[in-house]
C-alpha cells in the first residue's frame, strides 16, 4: 500500500497561494477555514522562504493521539482522515498539531468551536452518500485516482504529493540537479563522504 | 491642432523610453554574469533556517497566507502537550482517582464509620443556614457534573466508544463536552462565592496545627480541638480556594478561544486544568466519605442545618463550648422552621 505524503520544495515555492485557492475550490472549504496556508519567512530579505503547509498525514499523528473522542483514523494508504459525527470540537488536536492542520468553525457563541476541519489529502471522509461527503469533507480525488488537487495546481511544482517513495525520487533528482552541501536535508551526516549532491549542471 | 501635440507628447515619451532603457540594459547585462549573480541570489535553505523554523520563531518578516493565523510554522510544543498529557497527566491522574477510591474503601471496610461515642442529647444546635446549604448543594452538584464529563473527556473513549458504539458514543462525548463547558462558569461563578461566604470561619487557628498533628484524632485517643471549622475542613477550603481558583481560571482561558489566546497557552492551561482537576476530584472523595458515611451525624447538618449537641461536642468543642446554650429541643427546631421556613434566624452560627 501507498503511503501519501505532501513535500514542499521550499527552494521552488513563489508564495502564488495557487495550492491555497485550488484547496479551497475543489473542496468547497467554508468560510474563515483555509485547509492549506503558505507561509513565508524573512519575506522581504535574501533568504526569503516559502513553504506550502497543510496537514501533513503523520505516521504517528498527534492529533489522533489526544482526541478525546477517537474520531481519527488512518486510511490504508496513510492519509489521517476524521469523523465529524464524532468531533466535539475540543480543540485538543488543534493543541498537538505540529502544523496547525486542525481549524474550527467560529460561528458559535462564546467562541465555541464547531466540527474541525482539516485537508484530507483530497480524500473525502467517513459518509452514507457521495454528497454527504462533499458538503461534510469536499472531494474524493483519490477515490477517483487523482492527486490533491494543490499539488496538481502547482505553478514551480514545489508542492509535490503522492506515494513517499515517488515524492522522495522526485526531489532526489532535484538536488541532484540543483547541487546543495547536505543534499537539502540539514544535518545529513553522510553529505560530504557520498558526495550525494553535485551541481551536475555546472560540472556537466 | 489636438491631433499634433498628442503626436509631440507620444515623440517625447518614446524618446525618453529609449534613454532610459539604455541604462536598464546596462545593469541587465552586468547581471548576466553568473559569477556576479552567486553573489547575490537567494541562499540555499540551510540547517538555520530549519532551527529557525523550528524554535518557533516568527519575527517581523514572517508571513502566513491564512487571515488571521497567529501561528508559527511548527507548533513543537504540541509535542511537548501531548506527552505530558498522554504519558503523565493521564496515567497517573486515573492511579490518583482510582487510588483513593480504593483506600476509601479499605479504609471503610478495615475501620469503619466513625460513631458518636456518647449517646445523643436530642438537642439541636444550628450550624449551616438555608443559603450555605442551597450554595453547597448546588456546588456540589455541579462539581460532580463536572468531574465525570471531565472523566468522560480524558478516559472516556477507552471504556464507552468500544461498549456503545459510535452512534451512543458521539452523543455522550458532545454532551459530555457541552456539559462541561456550559456548566463550568457557573460553578466557577458559585464556588467564589461560597468561598467568600466561609472564609471567616475557615481562618488558620493555632489548635488547628494540632489537629494535623495528630491526624485529625486518628492518631492517639481522644478527640482533638476544632472550633466551628475543624484543620481537615479547613484544609479542604483552601485546597478549593487556591487549586479551585486555578482550575477555574484555567477552565475559562479554555472554555473562550475567542479572546484570541494562543496555542501555548491553551496547552498549558489544559495541563493546568487537568491536573488541578483530577487531584480535587481525588480528594473531594475523602469530603464525600467523611460527610455521608465516613462520620454519624455530619449528613445532617448539610441537609437539616442543624447538628446534635453530642456531635458538635465531639468534633467541634471549642464552637460547642461557645454555642451550647442555643441548643434547641426537637420541637423549637420544628417551631423554628414552620414559622420561618429556614430556621435562618437561630443565633448559633458565626456570621
Amino acid at each position: 500500500m501507498a503511503q501519501m505524503k505532501f513535500m514542499c520544495d521550499a527552494e521552488r515555492c513563489i508564495e502564488c497561494n495557487g495550492c491555497v485557492t485550488a484547496c479551497k475550490n475543489a473542496n468547497d472549504v467554508e468560510w474563515g477555514i483555509q485547509r492549506r496556508r503558505v507561509v513565508t519567512l524573512n519575506d522581504g530579505e535574501a533568504d526569503e522562504m516559502s513553504i506550502s503547509v497543510a496537514c501533513m498525514h503523520c505516521d504517528d499523528a498527534p492529533c489522533m493521539a489526544v482526541c478525546p473522542t477517537d474520531c481519527f483514523y488512518k486510511t490504508d494508504d496513510g492519509i489521517v482522515l476524521h469523523d465529524k459525527d464524532l468531533c466535539i470540537g475540543c480543540g485538543y488536536c488543534l493543541y498537538a498539531c505540529p502544523f496547525g492542520a486542525p481549524q474550527f468553525p467560529q460561528q458559535n457563541a462564546f467562541g465555541e468551536r464547531g466540527k474541525m476541519d482539516k485537508c484530507t489529502f483530497c480524500a473525502g471522509g467517513p459518509a452514507e452518500s457521495k454528497e454527504e461527503e462533499y458538503e461534510k469533507y469536499g472531494a474524493n480525488r483519490i477515490a477517483e485516482g487523482k492527486l490533491p488537487l494543490c499539488a496538481e495546481m502547482c505553478s514551480t511544482k514545489a508542492l509535490l504529493a503522492g506515494d513517499a517513495q515517488e515524492v522522495a525520487d522526485i526531489f532526489r533528482q532535484r538536488v541532484v540537479h540543483r547541487g546543495h552541501e547536505d543534499g537539502a536535508w540539514s544535518n545529513n551526516q553522510r553529505a560530504s563522504a557520498d558526495n550525494l549532491a553535485y551541481d551536475a549542471a555546472r560540472k556537466g | 491642432m489636438n491631433l499634433i501635440r498628442s503626436d509631440l507628447w507620444r515623440w517625447l515619451c518614446l524618446a525618453l523610453a529609449l534613454v532610459a532603457s539604455v541604462g536598464f540594459t546596462q545593469l541587465a547585462m552586468a547581471q548576466a554574469d553568473p559569477e556576479r549573480e552567486m553573489t547575490t541570489a537567494a541562499p540555499a535553505i540551510d540547517a538555520d533556517q530549519w532551527r529557525q523554523v523550528r524554535s518557533g520563531e516568527t519575527g517581523a518578516n514572517y508571513r502566513d497566507s491564512r487571515a488571521d493565523s497567529n501561528y508559527n510554522l511548527i507548533n513543537a510544543s504540541g509535542e511537548t502537550w501531548r506527552q505530558l498529557r498522554n504519558r503523565w497527566v493521564s496515567p497517573y491522574g486515573l492511579i490518583v482517582v482510582l487510588g483513593m477510591a480504593g483506600v476509601i474503601t479499605l479504609f471503610y471496610l478495615i475501620i469503619g464509620s466513625k460513631h458518636l461515642d456518647e449517646e445523643r442529647t436530642g438537642k439541636k444546635l444550628f450550624r449551616w443556614s438555608l443559603f450555605i446549604r442551597s450554595l453547597h448543594w448546588t456546588v456540589a452538584s455541579l462539581f460532580i457534573v463536572l468531574a465525570l464529563t471531565g472523566l468522560n473527556l480524558l478516559y472516556g473513549k477507552f471504556v464507552f466508544r468500544t461498549l456503545f458504539g459510535d452512534a451512543f458514543w458521539a452523543s455522550m462525548i458532545s454532551g459530555s463536552k457541552l456539559l462541561h463547558n456550559y456548566l463550568g462558569p457557573i460553578f466557577g461563578i458559585l464556588l467564589v462565592v461560597l468561598l467568600l461566604k466561609l472564609l471567616k470561619d475557615n481562618m488558620p487557628k493555632k489548635h488547628d496545627l494540632e489537629w494535623f498533628k495528630k491526624g485529625g484524632g486518628l492518631i492517639g485517643k481522644g478527640h482533638v480541638d476544632a472550633g466551628f471549622a475543624n484543620g481537615g475542613e479547613k484544609a479542604w477550603y483552601w485546597l478549593l480556594a487556591t487549586v479551585g481558583l486555578l482550575v477555574i481560571a484555567s477552565g475559562f482561558v479554555l472554555d473562550f478561544p475567542n479572546y484570541g489566546q494562543g496555542r501555548d497557552t491553551m496547552q498549558w492551561a489544559n495541563i493546568i486544568h487537568a491536573v488541578g482537576a483530577l487531584g480535587l476530584t481525588a480528594v473531594s472523595l475523602g469530603h464525600i466519605y467523611i460527610g455521608t458515611l465516613g462520620t454519624e451525624g455530619s449528613l445532617e447538618a448539610m441537609t437539616t442545618g442543624y447538628v446534635d449537641e453530642t456531635w458538635a461536642k465531639e468534633h467541634h468543642n471549642l464552637w460547642y463550648d461557645e454555642v451550647k446554650d442555643q441548643a434547641l429541643s426537637e420541637e423549637e427546631v420544628a417551631a423554628q422552621k414552620g414559622t420561618k421556613g429556614t430556621g435562618d434566624t437561630a443565633p448559633s452560627q458565626p456570621s
